[in-house]
């Protein structure tokens, strides 16, 4: 990601004028890291904490616009919070936690459409906080979003092996020496990241899926953890590629035609699976 | 191993409660360096719990734990069950929590009989072979202090005395001190250097022979302390009768003995 960051800077003179250069750098940049990331969603089975998460961002688009700041950075600046709260607040004994997750998942969400409508002389395109729009991404957003998956990605790094030791066997884990809760911080720190990277291509309502599809393709095909998150960025960065040339071809709009190229290759990932273990 | 005869852990006054039930009482316990302590008691004695607060994973109420700084634990869970989600060979189990070569990797593999196993996916090993599997794992560490938690559970009759071997095997080459949860006390007497039976407080503690004869340890575990006792033949009097689980004396059924028996 490093080396992609300085590519992206000295060829920037010279290809990036190409909106559609732009949006295919920042948009497979981020798939290459939500596919690993999204293993330990689905694994761990996260996909109600990654929606709030997600949900979320919304409040740091309102956030960032009141400041006068870039929204990413009150995305950023709100998902951290909302990382740390996760991770601080312990297990609650008479609600399960994807009862807690889900309440605070849409009250973030309406919160967050509340703060926005409320602002006065801002005109903005609500659709594309919600949906994305990644062909509408300049070249501070490209610094922006690589930066994000950039942090995103060297956390995922230095985590992998505690990380997946506590997602076999946590307890396992934390006798043999896994610090456990500092891992969790660590973990939600980088989805945290990654979101604030992610809002420019799937938008606040579609994120999620970057996370949670191209693992689920990737699982049939796997026989290891690693194999399985080499594959995940590789389904990825497949969807994104194929999402924006059908938005381009089709008229269609970017963020959904991402997720829908994901679900078709799922579905391919279904089918080519079967006749494997046939 | 060094020489050093400092406990690997020791604990001192646990009380714990949990929501609101006494788990346990003013107990105390001590690891030395190289010794086999097999724990026993009753379903809900507070075996399990006992064995995480050792491990630092519950924090007692009251007393203390201390483990010896830098002391290297392996761990085989009571519970260990692996999502079909999650794809994980035997070999990738392995390194979970250390780095190891392919070549240590296989050599902990075959030290416990299943080094066919290395290339297996996880989620499709039998009882038998999982345990083994984990087994060769929390070995891989090199640990100087092994806590196995119901180590024979899924495993077939014949091949719960044959690991319990394999475990006294390992105490023997390795020189490691093993902490081991068990129902089955009759099997892993002859393995064990200490037993602690435990039902919320330390009802008794010694060496097999000790424990047997203990009135604590028979009202607790009648019909099976005649079991032990017959294959112990430690037998304080002529056993021709057992003390149930409340405390009355009832014949022996002979058919039944050094059978596992379900209660």
């Amino acid at each position: 990601m490093i080396t992609r960051m300085k590519g992206a800077c000295m060829i920037t003179d010279f290809f990036i004028q190409d909106f559609f250069t732009r949006a295919l750098i920042a948009g497979v940049g981020v798939a290459l890291v939500a596919g690993p990331a999204g293993c330990f969603i689905v694994w761990r089975r996260m996909a109600y904490f990654g929606d709030t998460m997600a949900h979320s961002a919304l409040l740091g688009v309102a956030l960032g616009l009141l400041l006068g700041l870039d929204p990413i950075l009150g995305v950023l600046a709100v998902s951290i919070v909302l990382a740390l709260i996760l991770a601080g607040m312990g297990a609650n004994r008479t609600l399960a936690s994807d009862t807690v997750l889900g309440i605070l998942s849409h009250s973030a969400l309406s919160l967050g459409m509340i703060a926005l409508s409320l602002m006065q002389g801002i005109r903005l395109d609500l659709m594309v906080y919600l949906f994305g729009d990644l062909l509408s991404v300049g070249m501070t957003d490209i610094y922006l979003v690589l930066g994000g998956g950039g942090v995103s990605l060297a956390l995922l790094m230095v985590l992998w092996r505690p990380l997946l030791a506590m997602t076999v066997h946590e307890e396992l884990a934390r006798a043999e020496g896994v610090n456990v809760a500092l891992v969790r911080v660590g973990f939600m720190l980088l989805i945290a990241f990654l979101i604030a990277a992610a809002m420019k291509i799937t938008g606040a309502l579609l994120i999620t899926s970057l996370l949670l599809i191209p693992a689920a393709c990737a699982r049939r095909f796997a026989n290891g953890p690693e194999m399985m998150a080499a594959l995940a960025a590789l389904f990825g960065a497949a969807a994104v590629t194929g999402g924006l040339y059908g938005s381009l071809h089709f008229d269609t709009p970017t963020g959904p035609s991402i997720v829908l190229a994901a679900l078709l290759l799922f579905l391919g990932s279904l089918l080519a699976g079967r006749r494997r273990s046939m | 191993m060094t020489l050093d005869s400092t406990p690997l852990v020791g604990a001192a006054g646990l009380d714990l409660s949990l929501g609101g039930r006494r788990i346990l009482a003013h107990v105390d316990v001590s690891i030395g360096p190289g010794e086999i302590i097999t724990l026993i008691g009753p379903n809900g004695a507070g075996k399990s719990t006992l064995v995480r607060v050792l491990l630092g994973l519950v924090r007692p109420d009251h007393g203390k734990v201390v483990r010896r700084a830098g002391l290297r634990i392996g761990y085989l869970p009571q519970k260990f069950v692996i999502d079909a989600v999650l794809p994980l060979s035997v070999a990738r189990l392995m390194t979970l929590t250390c780095r190891a070569t392919r070549t240590e990797i296989e050599a902990a593999l075959d030290e416990t009989g299943v080094a066919h196993l290395v290339g297996a996916q996880v989620q499709t090993l039998s009882g038998g072979e999982l345990q083994r599997v984990l087994l060769a794992r929390a070995l891989l560490s090199n640990p100087d202090l092994l806590v196995l938690d119901e180590p024979v559970q899924g495993v077939d009759f014949g091949g719960q005395a044959e690991l319990y071997r394999l475990i006294g095997d390992i105490r023997d080459r390795r020189g490691c001190a093993i902490l081991m949860v068990s129902h089955d006390l009759h099997l892993v007497m002859a393995q064990t250097d200490r037993v602690l039976c435990l039902n919320q407080h330390l009802c008794c503690a010694g060496t097999p022979a000790m424990v047997a004869k203990d009135p604590e340890y028979l009202r607790l575990f009648g019909p099976r302390a005649a079991e032990a006792f017959a294959l112990y033949a430690h037998g304080p009097h002529g056993h021709d009768h057992v003390h149930t689980l409340s405390g009355e004396v009832a014949p022996v059924d002979h058919a039944h003995e050094g059978r596992l028996h379900d209660h």
